[in-house]
């Protein structure tokens, strides 16, 4: 019993180091800015976490970030490095937002939300198509494609808002609006349905990872394609459709944002979330259930540091650099904590 | 020809630990000019650390290394070369996109230019020395595996060299590729240099070695001096040696015909009254950089026989294994099964009509170290029911049945759901044949079984007396050299030496 | 469409495309060293982005834009030797640490940029030229290639100089054999890891360079994220251009020309959008992807981190 709990303590304490540690490093940064870190740390915490109007915002803010993460764990899993979330997102959001009203005038709320929402899954997933082939027919790396489809599907996303898909009956250049009474249902105060949504994907996707065939297939490419390929499994295939399928669930990401928050995409919005969630995954270890705990927390973060930005003068990006730190520490604790525990077992 | 003088390099003492286990314990060795010390044991029994010390890739964590009658330390492999200490390691080490005088030239001052003129000098006085003739600007990843040994012997000596470390020098060249290192090494040996051998092949090590150690479970277990070997006899020394590398459990007989005798006794050799089990017939695959297509390959295998298929790394053993097993796709060519016509399945619907395919590679591609053993037995039937049902595995029966295998296998293992890799590679060898061959099994490609383990842990080969396990268990042998089946060859008496002869390509009569 | 073919459209597009391209190309070259030796180096936007903002802020505080560029560089070199002690010193995995190095550098330069300026956006004056003599009295190509800075002709002269480096000196045999056999180096005696770092710090000072060209002569002012995938595109810049620095000048023309002559219409009166204007860069990236998928050759080694006696 005594080990067991001894493991406990252990993984606490990996965690909670590193963030230790870069909460101080940002807290240096925050005094070289003539900024008090801990008014700046109190008050993230207290308008995230401790009000309600800020859980409400945050918890809110946990659906996009969830489905991207949801996304991700599926990619990385198979050993794919899909950088092309924020594309991905972006293109979901804006198939949302250019269906949404069309289809609003025919069809009852659910049966719009659900087409819109199988919309932006599909149309992430076939702009990930080119990347998914290259590498899987071709072996071209898909860190660049990936990165590169991102960009272009970010400016493209942003051109249909701009032409095809705008509202004509306003200066300001965005889709029509979706109205609030159409959008996703409130399940707890303001926080919508996507929340639920997002959540149930993340649990999901960690079940068909570790209990279903599919997923250990996933797990044995992701582990090493030679033995992929020895053990019969088709790995063309299962590149595309991981791929494409984590693709989906970012695509998922954007739509939920619209139909759930904004009901529509301004022009040049691009909240960049796509690369942000990977450290969280990684932090994670790829487990679902720990993503939703370091979300949860990267989200008071973002929904504090936004206020924390108008009120306290600190910009919200720090969020950014407080995540970069926490992913360096805890990368740098577990490097010397397996070669400490190499140099034991002589 | 050696001389008792002080010797050119030693190691007293040596010891080295891993993660685990004792490499190198307490290791005292002399090195002489002018004499070839042989380094015999085991593979693993520490001769590779060893030398890996006297490279400069790690340091001893007792004991001491001598050079020229002075204790040193190599902190790098850039030391040790420069002491005059040159290794040539088994696996190569060129830069496949430089030519072969850039390789040579690498590692100099990097604020100085690049001195090709005394670089071309150096490669000829070299070249002339140990009688080699290749093209300094040839592209060092076109030469033929001999050749780039070749390159790395004169590597070895390029800077002045006094002691020369080969590792298993032969493992990739044809009998013949064999002669002519022994050549090279003899001119060498004469202008004084201290050659140090290392080898698990008794055979070599008789016929070249003016001195023989033995290295057991990383201990110098005895040393054959040259005086002795000078009185006594090629088989006598034989005894010694394996009496030293192996204790007790030493196969008393040598030769061909305890072979046969020990063959003999597994009973018929291939049942020829029913149609064979598998035909192939003019098999060819596509040519990859770097691999040996098959070019044309036909043969037959009978019921309850064992085809041994020799030949030189590189030869096409690769893509034959892969091709009958479904992981390589066929230009051209048929296999059949049973009278099944099965080229057109893929690797999983031949593994359910029988075909098993054991890798040599355990570690990288037959098994994943990360997973647990009971889902490595169960890594080719990913999806199959009864273990999954409607793609949801069932991990009681996954355990269960993974607690059965590992208790009939006699698998070492703390649980059926510790990671793979723990074990040792033995027991990872005996989870991968478990896997393979069960009930169901109707033919079994397996690529070097043993490679790699030490004597316990092989259950297919009875003796590994260093030397052809092929020729010690297979019924016919088949010999690839370029692609092609050149001969087969029935177990018997010159067969080691008509094999031998079909690997170099040498198909007269 | 007659404004199209003036002698002063004609210059404008090439000297755009010069002025665009210089960033690209440093960024490229800079890559290329580093995944020569092995070393893919997903931090370069991160590089780039901290050269564009410290090279700003050092000539807007100083005046000097020598200054800037020597910052940039120098910054550029910083978030390197993170790189450097992480990725080939630790082993750490290189793309995460990469991505994570970028998030935070964009992060720390928006936090303080606003700090500084919130959001006002001050201009630099234009960066000085230097006209060459001669030369830059041909018609359009005159104006359009020669009448450019100091940096941009540095920059050109780059890629004589590091073809030579590369096929004639011991550093280019240490590199290419620490990017294909990293084994092999070390047996020949060199340290793999210092020759990875250094390779390293040099694609820090490129990228950094050229961050810092971005910011004060192509825009002249500094925004946050303004590299814009400027360093991810250098990295496909060194992947197509296998080897050969040449290449790397070839398409960063290329792309500086897509770039430079979508502005050029617009100012002809042909209105193209800000958003196809960027995406032709990483529209033209694809497309060459897609046609020569299976060409592109990376070193072997490539993204495996180098532990001695793991052959």
């Amino acid at each position: 019993m005594r080990g067991e709990t001894q493991e406990r303590l252990a993984i606490v304490l990996r965690v909670m180091v590193p963030a230790a540690l870069a909460l101080g490093a940002g807290a240096i940064i925050l005094l070289m800015l003539g900024r008090d870190p801990l008014a700046y740390y109190g008050y993230v915490l207290k308008r995230g976490l401790l009000t309600w109007g800020g859980l409400q915002e945050t918890l809110t803010r946990t659906a996009p970030l969830l489905l991207i993460a949801a996304g991700l764990i599926v990619a990385f899993r198979a050993g794919i490095w899909n950088l092309g979330g924020d594309g991905q997102f972006l293109l979901g959001a804006v198939a949302t937002a250019g269906l949404g009203p069309l289809l609003i005038d025919v069809l009852p709320r659910g049966a719009t939300l659900i087409a819109c929402m199988a919309a932006a899954a599909l149309t992430a997933a076939l702009w990930s198509l080119i990347p998914a082939v290259l590498k899987a027919r071709y072996g071209v790396n898909e860190v660049v494609s990936s990165l590169m489809m991102s960009f272009l599907g970010a400016s493209f996303a942003n051109l249909l808002v701009k032409t095809v898909l705008r509202d004509r009956t306003t200066a300001v250049p965005k889709t029509p609006d979706l109205p609030v009474a159409d959008r996703l249902p409130p399940v707890l105060g303001n926080v919508h349905l996507g929340v639920l949504i997002a959540l149930a994907a993340v649990v999901l996707v960690h079940l068909a990872i570790t209990r279903t065939a599919f997923g250990l297939k996933l797990q044995v490419l992701g582990a090493n394609p030679a033995v992929a390929r020895h053990a019969g499994l088709n790995v063309t295939w299962i590149t595309i459709a991981s791929f494409t399928l984590s693709a989906a669930l970012i695509g998922l990401g954007g739509s939920i944002e619209i139909l759930g928050v904004w009901g529509t995409v301004r022009a040049d919005w691009n909240p960049a979330f796509g690369l942000l969630v990977v450290p969280i995954v990684f932090l994670a270890r790829l487990n679902g259930y720990a993503v939703i705990v370091f979300t949860l927390c990267v989200a008071v973060l973002m929904i504090g540091g936004e206020s924390a930005a108008r009120r306290l003068g600190v910009q919200q990006h720090f969020v950014w650099v407080l995540l970069a730190l926490l992913l360096i520490f805890l990368a740098l604790l577990e490097h010397f904590d397996q070669v400490r525990r190499a140099r034991r077992a002589i | 020809m050696s001389s008792e003088s002080s010797p050119v390099a030693a190691v007293c003492n040596i010891t080295k630990r891993f993660p685990g286990v004792l490499a190198n314990d307490g290791i005292s060795l002399e090195f002489h000019g002018g004499e070839i010390h042989v380094l015999l044991g085991e593979n693993g029994a520490g001769k590779s650390t060893l030398i890996g010390m006297l490279a400069g890739m790690h340091q001893p964590d007792a004991g001491e290394i001598w050079i020229g009658g002075r204790p040193v330390t190599f902190r790098s492999p850039r030391e040790s070369l420069a002491l005059g200490v040159g290794t040539v390691f088994q696996h190569g080490l060129l830069v496949p996109s430089l030519t072969v005088i850039e390789n040579l030239m690498l590692g100099g001052r990097w604020w100085r230019p690049l001195g090709y003129a005394t670089a071309l000098a150096r490669f000829r006085q070299l070249s002339r020395l140990l009688g080699l003739s290749i093209d300094p600007h040839a592209a060092a990843g076109r030469l033929s595996l001999g050749e780039q040994q070749q390159i790395e012997i004169l590597r070895a000596l390029w800077r002045e060299g006094r002691l020369l470390i080969l590792d298993e020098p032969t493992a990739m060249l044809t009998p013949q590729g064999a002669q002519h290192l022994g050549s090279v090494m003899r001119r060498l040996k004469e202008q004084g240099l201290a050659l140090l051998l290392v080898t698990h092949k008794l055979p070599e090590a008789c016929q070249w070695g003016d001195r023989i150690s033995v290295l057991r479970r990383g201990r110098l277990i005895g040393q054959i001096s040259p005086d002795t070997l000078r009185r006594t006899n090629a088989a006598q020394t034989r005894e010694t040696a394996l009496g030293m590398m192996f204790g007790g459990e030493a196969a008393t007989g040598n030769g061909e015909a305890s072979r046969r005798e020990r063959r003999s006794g597994r009973g018929r050799r291939g049942d020829r009254t029913t149609p064979p089990r598998l035909s192939v017939r003019g098999l060819r695959t596509a040519a990859t950089p770097g691999e040996c297509p098959l070019s044309e390959v036909s043969f037959d295998l009978w019921p309850g026989e064992i085809l041994g298929i020799a030949g030189v790394d590189g030869n096409g053993q690769k893509h034959l294994a892969e091709v009958l097993a479904g992981q390589r796709h066929a230009l051209q060519g048929q296999i059949t099964l049973e009278g099944w016509e099965v080229t057109a399945e893929d690797a999983a619907g031949r593994r359910r009509r029988g075909i098993r395919y054991i890798t040599d590679d355990r570690l990288n591609e037959a098994t994943v170290g990360g997973f647990s053993v009971a889902i490595n037995l169960l890594l080719k039937d990913i999806g199959d029911p009864p273990y999954w049902r409607h793609g949801i595995g069932d991990f009681e029966l996954i355990h269960r049945h993974a607690r059965e295998v590992i208790r009939s296998n006699d698998i070492r293992t703390p649980s059926e759901k510790t990671p793979l890799g723990r074990l040792s590679g033995g027991n990872i060898q005996k989870v991968v044949l478990a896997r393979e061959l069960d009930r169901e099994t109707a033919v079994a490609i397996l690529s070097k079984p043993t490679h790699g383990l030490d004597l316990h842990n092989c259950l297919l080969a009875r003796e590994r007396i260093l030397d052809d396990e092929l020729l010690v268990i297979s019924d016919r042998i088949a010999v690839m050299f370029q692609g092609r089946l050149t001969g087969v060859v029935e177990n018997g008496a010159g067969a080691a030496r008509a094999v031998a002869r079909l690997m170099t390509g040498d198909v007269g009569p | 469409m007659q404004t199209l073919l003036t002698y002063a459209f004609l210059t404008a597009l090439i000297s755009g495309a010069v002025t665009a391209a210089v960033p690209l190309l440093l960024a490229g070259l800079g890559e290329q060293i580093s995944e020569r030796a092995g070393v893919l180096n997903i931090g370069i936007e991160g590089m780039m982005l901290l050269g564009c903002y410290t090279g700003f802020v050092a000539t807007w505080i100083s005046g000097s834009f020598p200054l800037g560029f020597l910052a940039g560089g120098l910054s550029g070199m910083a978030v390197a030797a993170l790189v450097v002690l992480l990725c080939v010193r630790l082993g750490l995995n290189q793309i995460v640490i990469g991505i994570a190095l970028t998030l935070g550098v964009q992060g720390l330069t928006a936090l303080l940029y606003f700090a500084r300026f919130a959001g006002t956006y001050p201009r630099l004056e234009p960066y000085p030229t230097w006209p060459l003599p001669v030369l830059n009295r041909i018609p359009v190509l005159g104006p359009g290639l020669f009448s450019h800075d100091v940096i941009c002709y540095l920059s050109v002269l780059l890629i004589p100089l590091l073809t030579l480096l590369y096929r004639r000196s011991a550093v280019g045999l240490n590199l290419e054999a620490a990017g294909n056999a990293p084994a092999a180096l070390d047996v020949a005696g060199v340290d793999v890891i210092t020759t990875r770092s250094l390779a390293v710090m040099a694609t820090g000072l490129l990228a950094g360079l050229g961050g810092a060209y971005l910011a004060n002569v192509g825009a002249g002012l500094f925004i946050p994220f303004m590299t814009r995938g400027s360093g991810f595109i250098g990295i496909v810049l060194a992947m197509l251009a296998r080897g050969r620095p040449l290449w790397v000048l070839i398409v960063s023309a290329l792309f500086g020309l897509s770039l430079s002559l979508a502005t050029a219409l617009q100012v002809a009166g042909i209105n193209v959008p800000t958003d196809v204007v960027q995406m032709l860069p990483f529209g033209v990236v694809m497309l060459v992807l897609i046609v020569f998928a299976r060409h592109s050759v990376l070193p072997r080694a490539l993204g495996q981190p180098y532990v001695r006696g793991d052959r």
